[in-house]
């Protein structure tokens, strides 16, 4: 082999001829580590704040439909909430508007940028991803689609409202509903400005994982983090694509009248000239990404917890091969189960029986990683800090979520509470919330790695459990107002008698979520305070046995100084017999008449 | 190279695994950029699949007749209607250029620099001449009166899926081009073998480059044919 291909190397010397000026280093930086923070500023605190905060403003319309509140008048201003009371059109396009931002900006670019792109060169010990130009476009392309879909809020009729899953004909034709105008046609645009950065971060990930891996770090000792990120790019890949031809084929409809999804239509008296094309085939185009969106969602995030249960538990993680064959196996029959999201679209029963059964199938590789998260904790010396409850909390939530998983992928019983609090309930508790916690995990566990220093861990532990308890008392509940048949993306529900003893659990809901969502101010608080003024991390805070806690503090160019270090061994072998401390380095070689624990 | 590839690979599926997951790299001896483009080609892939997948449903469902393509896309010469000529035409271009495309690779690899560059260059106006026959086309057919939301010939999908497909087709040759022009004039300019760095990317190139590149034109080339087959011709 010449050097030629010799990535590593090649890349280093590349990086050493340009002087960094303030440009190059913090705004068009092509620095993994530079560009990670830049996903989470942008992705987890720009977009997350707006995300939660517009949550908190449709959830106190829930709880008090139709009063009046200062707080909306503040934030929505007179055109929608003229003297205080929210207008129906803004309810509908905050709950859209809070979808897309969580589910794609937040929980996708902000977790999967920033851990992705932190940690794949960290811990398969390379200089950087394999083009660190793409790796920047990709920032920047996610930057304006961000920064479109913020200025879609402003828009004269309002932001796009045709909830996040931007089903035609409701999202195709201005005449609907205000925000199906110039809101949609920049949600569209922001999309596929966010898809292009999604395929261009994932075509990184992957070809970094596969081809720059250091001496002695084969696939199967990758910690679990980096497979998670691995096959999550995976997906990313080929689902997105998808998403941006659906995406392209509405914009067709929309501006160039073609009918891809518009049949024979009357609105509002009107007889539109559209024909022939069918609304289905948009919902089986956009769930064909849908789905596998939740695992690009949830997969990072329980790579995460995997890498910091086994470090906190001072364990071998339990099952490694069985964690990578879930992963791998969640990833396939995540693609063919879209389906299931579709049960009432009028879909030939048969059909709908098959989507059940793959559907069901997704629970044994999820029981899989149920089960060892568990096994690892199990008698283990369990250091509870911030990042390990919030690891602990995400077991809890995915299996709750994943329970009533069940029930919405059996199509016989999908079909009694679908497009009920029931489904928010569900997703929010196993996507929405356990990436979430993956996420946070992540943040208190890395940080040290981010910025050098240590966050608090008081504030952090009040973090975690006004938020452990607050979450459950959100949506908790939910369930059973769904199972009563209160259909989500409703303005309100006073006018049918039938809901009015359900009022009562939306307040609760709501003063929930209030303090939930007020809590999460702690953590931006720890985490801007601790950047500055946090107490200065050591090399290996964590005593991890991963390949990033032997770089330096200090981020420098290339991640190592001198020779990137050699793997020996697999990421778990904590609490091994025979040895000193409770913890072995990836890098330590293999002492002679060691047993190899490595499976 | 790695240690694990040293050590004779086991046969079937084990050995296939222990070669796929030894350490440093799964492709040996691939350039990530080839590697990259290869993955994105398999993402561009299910676009364009998606394109087709939505035309035959749109073809499968509507009421309306579709036209007949060797009527639509017939030219008269001399006074005599020659189906779908200009599209043979087109089809012949691109897969002419697919082959100087692979001349070139193989002059890259010999260091012939200006073998190279000449044949890129060729590539690059076949390319070019394709792109301007479909401006012609459409041309042609939005003179006769076909739009993207209208049909006199029958079934309207067929003027939606037509400006959809060949355009995001043509879109791809378009982008093919442009690059095709961009390496061909680099390796004119021995940039691949003085290490000159990329303006954008201040990176150096290799002649491994055009392989990548030929990848890309290749894809382009098979789209389209996949494209004649279900939509000119069927």
């Amino acid at each position: 082999m010449s050097a030629a291909v010799n990535n590593n190397v090649e890349n280093h010397d590349d990086h050493h001829h340009h002087k960094e000026t303030f440009i190059t280093k913090w705004v068009f930086s092509q620095d993994h580590k530079m560009i990670a923070k830049q996903y989470f500023v942008t992705g987890v605190l720009v977009m997350g704040v707006i995300g939660v905060l517009m949550s908190l403003l449709f959830r106190i319309q829930l709880a008090w439909p139709e009063e009046s509140f200062s707080v909306f008048e503040i934030f929505l201003g007179d055109r929608w909430a003229p003297d205080g009371v929210m207008d129906p059109n803004i309810y509908l396009a905050l709950v859209t508007i809070h979808g897309t931002i969580m589910v794609f900006f937040v929980l996708t670019a902000g977790l999967s940028g920033t851990f992705s792109n932190l940690l794949i060169p960290l811990q398969i010990g390379a200089r950087d991803m394999a083009s660190g130009f793409l790796n920047m476009i990709a920032y920047w392309l996610f930057f304006i689609s961000s920064v479109i879909m913020v200025a879609s809020l402003f828009v004269e009729a309002g932001p796009a409202a045709a909830g996040w899953t931007i089903y035609p004909p409701l999202s195709a034709l201005p005449q609907t509903q205000p925000g199906s105008g110039a809101g949609m046609t920049l949600w569209l645009v922001s999309m596929a400005f966010f898809i292009a950065s999604s395929l261009l971060g994932s075509l990184n990930y992957i070809v970094t994982v596969l081809n720059l891996r250091t001496k002695g770090m084969t696939m199967f000792r990758l910690p679990l983090t980096i497979w998670a990120f691995f096959v999550t790019a995976i997906i990313g890949v080929i689902s997105f694509p998808v998403l941006l031809s659906a995406a392209l084929l509405l914009i067709m409809d929309r501006s160039f009248g073609t009918s891809f999804f518009l049949s024979d239509i009357f609105v509002q008296g009107e007889v539109l000239h559209y024909q022939g094309g069918s609304p289905v085939l948009f919902e089986h185009l956009f769930w064909f990404l849908g789905h596998p969106e939740v695992y690009i969602v949830l997969l990072p995030a329980l790579g995460i917890t995997s890498e910091i249960i086994a470090t906190n538990s001072r364990k071998p993680i339990f099952g490694y091969r069985a964690m990578v064959a879930s992963i791998l196996a969640i990833a396939f029959l995540s693609t063919i189960v879209w389906g299931h999201h579709m049960f009432v679209t009028g879909m030939n029963p048969f059909l709908g029986s098959v989507f059940t059964f793959t559907t069901l199938l997704i629970a044994i590789p999820s029981a899989v990683k149920a089960f060892n998260y568990i096994a690892t904790l199990w008698k283990g010396n369990l250091q509870l800090n911030p990042a390990m409850l919030f690891s602990i909390g995400l077991v809890s939530t995915f299996i709750t979520g994943g329970l009533t998983g069940i029930i919405l992928g059996d199509s016989a019983l999908d079909i009694n509470v679908h497009d009920t609090y029931f489904v928010v309930a569900h997703f929010h508790l196993v996507m929405g919330i356990s990436a979430l916690y993956g996420l946070f995990a992540g943040v208190y566990h890395w940080f040290p790695k981010l910025y050098g220093r240590m966050m608090n861990k008081t504030l952090g532990y009040v973090h975690f459990w006004i938020t452990a308890i607050g979450a459950y008392g959100i949506f908790f509940p939910m369930h059973f107002i769904g199972m009563a048949g209160l259909p989500r993306r409703y303005y309100t529900n006073t006018a049918f008698p039938y809901f009015d003893d359900l009022a009562d659990i939306n307040v609760l809901i709501t003063v929930f979520a209030l303090i939930t969502g007020l809590a999460q101010l702690i953590f931006l608080y720890n985490f801007i305070h601790s950047m500055y003024f946090g107490k200065k991390a050591e090399k290996n805070p964590w005593k991890s046995n991963t390949m990033e806690w032997t770089a330096p503090v200090e981020h420098i160019h290339g991640n190592w100084p001198g020779k990137i270090p050699e793997v020996y061994r697999w990421a778990y072998d904590y609490s091994k017999p025979g040895k000193k401390e409770d913890f072995v380095p990836q890098t330590t070689p293999i002492a002679k008449g060691e047993k190899i624990t490595e499976h | 190279m790695s240690a694990t590839s040293k050590v004779p690979l086991k046969d079937g599926m084990e050995g296939f695994v222990s070669d796929w997951a030894s350490d440093q790299r799964a492709f040996k001896g691939v350039p990530w950029g080839k590697a990259m483009m290869w993955i994105f080609l398999l993402s561009d892939t299910f676009i364009f699949s998606i394109f087709l997948i939505s035309y035959m449903t749109a073809r499968w469902s509507t009421v309306e007749p579709w036209p007949n393509t060797s009527e639509v896309f017939a030219l008269t010469v001399n006074g005599v209607s020659v189906p779908l000529l200009l599209i043979a035409i087109m089809t012949f271009i691109l897969i002419t250029s697919s082959g100087t495309m692979a001349m070139a690779v193989r002059s890259g690899y010999q260091k012939k620099r200006k073998q190279a560059a000449a044949l890129l260059y060729l590539t690059a106006i076949l390319g070019l001449s394709f792109v301007g026959m479909q401006a012609f086309e459409w041309s042609k057919l939005i003179e006769e009166g076909i739009r993207p939301w209208e049909n006199p010939f029958g079934a309207r999908q067929f003027g939606s899926i037509f400006f959809m497909v060949t355009g995001f087709h043509g879109f791809h040759v378009s982008v093919g081009v442009i690059f095709l022009f961009i390496t061909a004039r680099k390796v004119l300019r021995g940039d691949y073998d003085t290490g000159r760095r990329g303006f954008f990317t201040w990176q150096k190139g290799r002649y491994e480059i055009i392989e990548t590149m030929g990848l890309y034109w290749h894809f382009v080339d098979l789209v389209w044919v996949f494209i004649f087959a279900f939509f000119y011709l069927w």
